[in-house]
């Protein structure tokens, strides 16, 4: 602290990191710093650049530009094995040991203490058990690390990379899967771990707990830093906004005057719907010409509610109707029956078919609904697949290309391709404007208003709270899994919105405890 | 822990099936029949020491019933009509086994090819290799031959340990050996359990692949050389169908067959199992020998039941817990 001439180098310094896939930027000159001795939580929405700053950092990604310094000294690993030898470990949410081998073995894995030859089973058993020792746990730890608890799994992890003499620890979503309980164990070795002088990166969705643990936050958005503060001093709104941003603000109300227009007829509604350890029940009226938005954080149950009024996930109780007759809807074929389409926010994995072309991908959900017996003729399929690739505006306009050479904007319009052909009376749209470049998102949200111009209900779920703004005529704002507050008409701006989400924590608090 | 409740159950089936048998064959119950029996499982013995490591690595190996072919006729050929000394043909058809071993190995871990594939392409070179050497049964009439065949210990009870059956056991014995006590068995289940994870563990995933495949091609060869003394002849279609008998005696051992659990004691059991239903078929004299074929696949049927019922049961606290939560 005296010699402020030469103070010590940060443990970790990220300068400048950029890093693209094909066309998206997923990182755009980044820095970050990490100080020994301190519980750093970085955080950020999905899709933010989390994953990817800690894949680039750990040399599991190659990076495009930018340094990353250990200590002082730059280093550029290139695989996680070498990030490790280097001093950088991370524990994933999913943990990466091997369940079927026992703890010891996992923990001494490739280096396990040897006689002519032989492992010394014995001393690697009673070195297992003093490292853990040292972390609070108490095991067998010559029965297989897969007969216990995630918990204990992820605290195995933590002490093999700092057996490994790891420096900075990277911990992503450790907490995701662990009870109240777990968590303050957990809590209590990161502490400690710091204490000894350990940099800590702690990777987490759960607002109270990064509160908790952590002594400074890093918020990245949309790929790029949005600032780094004390947590402290950094109020639980004001984080929020870092983390959704609110550049537009003034576009607040451009959507107002839909309240003055007469309610419209009930398409679907849903009445005491949820499922326990899900989302809690809730009550939820779509019409005809109406965009209802979900807000809130991620994980906070958006996604969640969009599956269970798809069919995707069933409802423990409660009861569907649709244009006011009782439904069942118990799988996403249910849903399509009655004319609900969903397009999903993993575009790539949960959406489109790549190798598909533009056409098949288009006829696809039609199909489906129609049956095998009833196949679409190669004239009507070119047809149908003319028409949207006009109407949507799909570039390049060749319905023979396959999908996955389209950019993420097009590949987002043939997705709403494949459900406008079934006719829906419904349309699901989770996160439409997810990873497409702004000229792109302009557009998707002109389709959305004009969709529901032609009496089409839509949910939409966004975190772009100011495109929510824009075209919803109510908002849902979500909160731990729960509807919290629901927004209509003048109502309907990112403050108010803002301000739901971040209502006290206290009753999540109580809720998971 | 790994593996024993399974092998514990297959070691119960075999006690059962041979107490049943020997209540009705009393003679079964000798040493002259176990030891004909060991004789006679020999070969599979070694191979299926060889499989166990293989699957429990999570791969599989359809060539090694084809190298024992080809390494009997190459055998045969080498000393009846290329004059070479016995055992300098055994070094070289050792050496040449693992090479081809190591290659599939390569192959699989450097093109990231499923193992079926790549142990099947080599399945059908090993066989049609041995088909370019000879499509005749060549007689082996070397000397060393005989006096290996003369060689037995004797038991209590006049049975006979023959040489090939200490061979067996040998190998069984250094097989359980390698898998439990050193790095490189560690290092196996490491790979059965995630090939992904254990790359990020440090383990040098594919050195251990081409090793792995190594070992089992130089078992499948040293197999073969034990068939050779059992028929003391080559030919090029023999053991045909071995890599599935040996697939069934690790997977009736307990071993299982996604890898990353099992044993070489176990695969041994398996082995006996195969024996004793042939044995007593034999004894039977009026069942036609395919009753061992399908005896094995019920026992197959019921032991792959079985694990998918254990694991089903290891999971089921997981469940509980995030029932719990909710």
């Amino acid at each position: 602290m005296e010699n402020s001439l030469d103070p010590a180098p940060p443990l970790l310094e990220v300068r400048g990191i950029s890093k693209s896939f094909g066309a998206v930027r997923a990182l755009q000159e980044v820095d970050f710093t990490l100080r020994a001795g301190e519980i750093h939580a970085l955080l950020g929405e999905n899709g933010a650049g989390k994953s990817t700053l800690i894949k680039v950092v750990t040399g599991v990604f190659p990076r495009d530009a930018g340094v990353v310094r250990l200590g002082g000294d730059e280093v550029a690993p290139r695989s996680a094995k070498a990030a490790l030898d280097a001093g950088i470990a991370t524990v994933y949410q999913e943990v990466n040991l091997l369940p079927n081998l026992s703890v010891a073995q996992n923990l001494f894995l490739d280096r396990q203490p040897m006689r002519f030859g032989i492992v010394r089973e014995g001393e690697m058993r009673r070195r297992a058990k003093a490292l853990l020792t040292g972390f609070g746990l108490d095991i067998d730890v010559a029965a297989p690390l897969g007969n216990y608890s995630v918990a204990i799994q992820h605290v195995t992890a933590i002490a093999r990379a700092v057996d490994l003499s790891a420096r900075v620890l990277i911990l992503d979503e450790p907490t995701a899967s662990l009870d109240r309980h777990e968590v303050e164990i957990l809590f209590g070795i990161m502490r400690q771990l710091a204490k000894r002088g350990i940099g800590i990166v702690f990777v987490s969705h759960f607002l109270d707990q990064v509160y908790e643990i952590s002594d400074r936050i890093t918020v990245l958005r949309n790929g790029r830093l949005v600032g780094e503060r004390e947590t402290a001093s950094l109020q639980r709104l004001e984080l929020i906004r870092m983390m959704l941003g609110r550049e537009l603000a003034e576009t607040t109300s451009a959507r107002a005057a839909a309240s003055d227009r007469p309610p419209r007829e009930v398409c679907a509604s849903f009445e005491n719907y949820g499922k326990a350890g899900y989302v809690a029940p809730f009550n939820l009226e779509l019409r005809h010409g109406e965009v209802v938005g979900l807000a809130g954080l991620l994980g906070s149950g958006r996604t969640e509610t969009a599956r269970l009024v798809f069919g995707a996930e069933r409802s423990d109780d409660g009861q569907a109707r649709v244009e006011g007759a009782p439904v069942r809807l118990q799988s996403p074929r249910d849903g399509v029956r009655h004319g609900f389409g969903y397009c999903p926010e993993e575009r790539k994995t949960d959406g489109i078919v790549a190798e598909l072309t533009v056409r098949e991908n288009i006829v696809l959900a039609l199909q489906a609904k129609r049956g095998l017996h009833r196949p679409l003729s190669r004239r009507e399929q070119d047809e149908i697949a003319k028409r949207y690739v006009k109407m949507l505006d799909i570039r390049p306009p060749d319905p023979e290309r396959p999908v996955g050479l389209l950019s993420g904007g097009n590949q987002q319009k043939a997705l709403l391709a494949r459900w406008l052909a079934t006719s829906p009376r419904l349309l699901v749209l989770d996160e439409p404007t997810r990873g497409i470049d702004v000229g792109a998102h302009a557009e998707i949200i002109r389709l959305i208003r004009e969709l529901c111009d032609d009496g089409l209900a839509l949910l939409v779920i966004s975190s772009e709270l100011d495109e929510i703004v824009t075209y919803s005529d109510r908002v849902i704002v979500l909160r731990d899994r729960a509807h919290v507050e629901e927004l209509a008409g003048e109502t309907i701006d990112v403050t108010n919105i803002l301000a739901a989400i971040a209502a006290d924590g206290a009753a999540m608090q109580e809720a998971r405890a | 822990m790994k593996g024993l409740p399974p092998v514990l159950i297959t070691a119960i089936v075999l006690v059962v099936g041979f107490a049943l048998c020997a209540v009705q064959f009393p003679n079964i119950a000798s040493t002259r029949v176990v030891g004909n029996l060991l004789t006679d499982n020999a070969f599979l013995g070694i191979v299926a020491t060889g499989m166990t490591f293989v699957i429990i690595s999570g791969g599989i190996d359809l060539s090694v019933g084809s190298v024992i072919g080809f390494t009997t006729v190459f055998v045969a050929l080498a000393i009846e009509r290329w004059g070479m000394p016995p055992l300098v043909a055994f070094v070289a058809i050792l050496v040449l086994s693992a090479a081809f071993g190591a290659a599939m190995g390569a192959v699989i871990h450097v093109f990231d090819l499923p193992p079926f594939i790549v142990t099947l392409a080599g399945m059908f070179l090993a066989r049609g290799a041995s088909f370019l050497l000879s499509t005749e049964s060549v007689p082996i009439t070397a000397p060393v031959y005989s006096t290996v065949s003369d060689f037995a210990l004797r038991m209590p009870g006049g049975g006979r340990l023959s040489a090939i059956a200490i061979i067996m056991l040998v190998i069984l014995i250094g097989g359980i050996l390698l898998l439990r006590l050193t790095r490189f068995g560690a290092n196996v289940y490491a790979l059965g359990g995630g090939r992904a994870t254990a790359s990020l563990m440090g383990v040098a995933v594919g050195r251990m692949t081409i090793k792995i495949y190594m070992l089992s091609s130089l078992l499948a060869g040293t197999a073969g050389i034990v068939f050779s003394f059992y028929t003391s002849a080559g030919y090029s279609l023999s053991a045909v169908g071995v890599e599935l008998d040996s697939i069934a005696a690790v997977v009736i051992g307990g071993t299982l067959l996604t890898g990353g659990q099992g044993s070489v004691i176990g695969t041994f059991l398996g082995v006996l199992i195969q024996g004793m239903i042939q044995t007593y078929i034999n004894f039977d004299g009026t069942l036609s020998s395919w009753w061992t074929k399908i005896a094995t696949g019920i026992l197959l049927f019921a032991f792959i039941a079985l694990q998918q019922g254990l694991v089903a049961l290891a999971r089921r606290p997981a469940a509980k817990r995030a029932g719990a939560i909710s």
